[in-house]
């Protein structure tokens, strides 16, 4: 492994201290170094609030160049820094490392340039979501990946958690919908990755830096693709007397050839959640509920409503609904848009899970979730991205008693192992941060975790960016599980997990 | 047991540092710089190791033909929609992934990379390493299998991966217009901006064709739309493909230009071909020169020797300097020998 030897220790004196944050405040001016615990608080966590730490300074850049000199001081000094967008993340991956600082990109918060005939928009890390939508609407474009969040959560977060939403079957995740960066490494040098073209020769770091969670570098721009607003988009509601015959419905929509722009499903804990807080018109009887979106030109929907509506009644569906206009259409997802704070309503606390499975093992995984959650005593509202086998099961808990939330993750854990032996995997699309780092353990071998820290050390040698987070170290799954790592035989090792 | 002697011969070459020439179906060994070493074929491990239409994924080993797996999907109105080039029937999907080449429908419907959901490979110490998965999200740890992609062979030895298909588009219909290069581009670009279902676009002889493919109704209402004269070339699409069209004859060296779509016209080259809405370029040239280089860099992109000329060149280019620093550091962290198909991506690599 290439381990940089001449590495020396940051002094964290309170000497040493004071002339880094001076070093700072040179860079980006006095008030965008924030040192004091109460400027701190607000950073000490991301979505992920059960976790949470302060870091010795957090600093805010508001150009590429700032964030090269500020990254070149931090390399110098051996200090480990943590890049943080909006904060929305759901996993820990901008949780601040104690012994270095948070770089906030919020400030970077430009869109620098809007191509309608190429397509692309050019824009700073810390430029919402949504707001890129909003700035090429006039156009009759916009920017296709919707994770919930995205009227909050920024593009650079995007790009490093490799965000998905409720559209990625038809249009992709983020890696699908960028086409070019510019990243600061940790020497503090600018490097871009991709092109103006389509194709890039040399190996795709592009998609490389997806989901790499900030581990190997600082996101200073994004290209992003835009796309011509679908003419039309119709929802179909569809509900459903048990939660099998739902997953079976998915199943034949898409074997029958209709590539929706959304398929999502409820249970029935989650439907009558949401009816009570929205008033979606949700039947509250049904044990399921599939919303399918389907958008394109106006013929192309028309023929492709009957199909559907057909497929879904055939499939056993008890009740059909297909949206008449726009504010039908909106009042259809309202529901599932606010499933996670109607959940909120119900319970005192939830934690939303996130892995993914082969769509057929929909029901099995059910069965043990149901299994799971009446052995630890603790409600679970199941909400999915069914069309690509994301679930988002949520577990109901209440921080304010004694254990419950450790027996939470400890369930939390359980499901994601569960989706690991049903062929899935332990995140679809919020990312691994400190979350979910035991459980790569179950989905990783010895090698191939050792595979992921040589990746990590030939961008980060020295383990300065966002440490201790997404890859787990050897030792760390030994502790987890020894039976884990065990001259990299895996439990279930009779089970395919490519 | 194919794998496990697979693992022995690539520890034994480690070991007494063997370089290797990974091949399987040989289609493209024009392709990048000049293979060297002994030969170490896959091609016979093939077949489909799992199929479900309904889960819209497909799991393959490296050596399996590319037209079996699309007879295959095809049974199911089924495709890969980054329609790879078949350069020759022997073309394998290992190949296919190792090269990352994509064909006319790309830039509607993505790359290689694009659907590439999981790989399973050996590296070059040996080691049998499995990433991502078979299913369509999935952001646990480093995406190296998006990063195989295009790695012609220089990190890992590709055993088995499984792609996100999609149901096949209804119909298809191509039209053609006379226009002159640059009014091409402005009509294609003029079209991108608009609903129409687009799948292909080929500028060449101061013809624009275009095709478009999706319901029988969508498609009638956008020949309607965008007017134009029918072509009657059934095969077109397959021949820009595969490039057995009359274009691709001969043998002088032929760049392959990728830009911005709406890049400015360049008089470069001997003859122009144009796709993916503007975004290829393909020119032949009588001499070896710098030129594409320099104007694929003036329009933001960037230019290969793609086929014929010097292969011992830089045919792929030259790297930033800190990215060719990275690139090193990531080929020596698969490949620490230095033994899978060294050099036949860049000189040093």
């Amino acid at each position: 492994m290439n381990i940089d030897t001449k590495v020396i220790e940051p002094d964290l004196s309170p000497v040493g201290l004071k002339g880094l944050f001076e070093s700072f405040v040179d860079i980006v001016g006095e008030s965008h170094v924030l040192t004091e615990k109460e400027q701190l608080y607000p950073y000490e966590c991301d979505g992920l609030s059960a976790y949470k730490a302060l870091p010795l300074a957090v600093v805010l850049p508001a150009t590429a160049e700032e964030v090269c000199e500020v990254m070149r001081l931090c390399h110098k000094q051996n200090i480990p820094v943590v890049a943080r967008g909006a904060g929305t993340g759901l996993s820990g991956g901008a949780l601040p490392y104690e012994k270095g600082i948070l770089l906030s990109l919020a400030r970077l918060n430009q869109v620098i340039n809007i191509d309608p005939p190429n397509r692309v928009a050019v824009v700073q890390p810390g430029v919402r979501n949504l707001a890129i939508t909003e700035a090429v609407a006039h156009l009759g474009l916009y920017y296709a990946p919707d994770p919930s969040s995205q009227i909050a959560c920024s593009i650079g977060g995007n790009v490093a958690e490799n965000s998905g939403g409720v559209h990625c079957l038809k249009y992709g995740l983020t890696v699908h919908n960028v086409i070019h960066l510019k990243v600061v490494t940790i020497e503090g040098e600018l490097i871009e990755i991709g092109g103006g073209g389509l194709d890039t020769p040399g190996y795709d770091l592009l998609a490389l830096m997806h989901g790499s969670e900030g581990l190997l570098g600082i996101i200073v721009e994004v290209t992003v693709k835009l796309l011509p607003k679908p003419d039309v988009a119709v929802a179909i509601l569809a509900s459903f007397d048990d939660v099998e015959t739902a997953g079976n419905a998915v199943a034949d929509v898409i074997s029958r050839g209709i590539l929706p722009a959304g398929l999502e499903m409820m249970d029935n804990p989650s439907i009558r959640a949401t009816e009570d807080f929205v008033k979606a018109g949700y039947p509250i009887d049904a044990a399921a509920i599939l919303i399918c979106e389907l958008d394109g030109t106006e013929q192309e929907v028309k023929s492709q409503i009957i199909l559907a509506q057909d497929i879904l009644s055939q499939a056993g569906a008890t009740g059909l609904r297909i949206s008449e206009s726009e504010q039908e259409r909106a009042k259809f997802w309202s529901g599932r848009k606010n499933a996670f704070p109607a959940v909120g309503r119900i319970s005192p606390d939830y934690y939303c899970i996130d892995g993914t499975i082969p769509k057929r093992e929909l029901g099995n995984i059910l069965v043990e979730i149901d299994r799971l959650s009446t052995e630890y005593g603790l409600s679970v509202a199941n909400v999915f991205h069914a069309g690509d086998g994301n679930l988002h099961p949520l577990i109901l808990y209440d921080a304010n008693v004694d254990g419950e939330f450790a027996r939470t993750e400890e369930l939390g854990g359980k499901i994601l192992e569960a989706c690991v032996i049903a062929g899935g995997t332990i995140t679809g699309e919020h990312g691994v941060g400190i979350e979910k780092i035991n459980q790569m353990c179950v989905q990783f071998s010895r090698l191939e975790l050792e595979q992921f820290h040589r990746i990590k050390a030939a961008f980060d040698p020295r383990g300065l960016l966002n440490p201790g987070k997404a890859i787990p170290t050897l030792t760390r799954c030994a502790e987890f599980g020894g039976m884990h790592v065990h001259d990299g035989n895996l439990p279930f090792a009779d089970i395919e997990r490519f | 047991m194919f794998i496990k002697q697979l693992q022995e011969t690539v520890k034994d070459a480690f070991a007494k540092k063997i370089e290797l020439d990974i091949q399987s179906g040989n289609s493209k060994r024009f392709l990048g710089r000049t293979p060297k070493g002994a030969a170490l074929s896959i091609a016979q491990y093939s077949g489909i190791v799992e199929y479900d239409p309904a889960e819209l994924v497909i799991t393959v080993k490296a050596g399996t033909a590319l037209r079996d797996i699309n007879s295959a999907l095809a049974k199911n109105n089924q495709y890969l929609p980054f329609d790879a080039p078949n350069f020759s029937t022997e073309s394998t999907i290992g190949g296919v992934v190792a090269a990352g080449l994509s064909g006319p429908i790309r830039p509607w419907t993505g790359s290689v990379r694009d659907y590439v959901l999981g790989i399973e490979c050996i590296d070059g110490r040996g080691d049998h390493l499995r990433f991502g998965g078979r299913v369509m999200k999935n952001v646990a740890g480093y995406d190296v299998s998006r990063l195989i992609v295009g790695s012609m062979g220089t990190l890992g030895i590709i055993l088995q991966m499984s792609f996100k298909v999609l149901p096949k588009p209804e119909t298809s219909a191509t039209v053609y217009f006379d226009c002159s290069q640059v009014k091409s581009i402005e009509k294609i670009t003029q079209m991108g901006l608009t609903s129409l279902p687009l799948s292909a676009s080929l500028w060449v002889a101061n013809k624009l064709f275009v095709r478009l493919s999706g319901s029988q109704a969508a498609v009638a209402k956008g020949l309607e739309i965008i007017g134009g004269n029918r072509c009657l070339d059934n095969d077109l699409w397959q021949k820009l493909r595969d490039h057995t069209h009359s274009f691709f004859h001969g043998g002088s060296p032929l760049w392959r230009v990728s830009v911005p779509a709406n890049s400015a016209v360049a008089e470069i080259g001997d003859e122009c071909l144009v796709e993916w809405g503007g975004s290829l370029r393909w020119y032949k040239s009588s001499q070896q020169n710098e030129q594409f280089h320099e104007y694929a860099q003036k329009c933001g992109g960037n230019a290969i020797l793609f086929r014929n000329g010097d292969r011992s060149s830089d045919v792929n280019g030259k790297l930033h300097p800190v990215l060719g620093r990275i690139h090193k550091q990531l080929k020596k962290s698969f490949d620490p020998g230095n033994i899978l198909n060294p050099g036949r991506m860049y000189k040093d690599l």
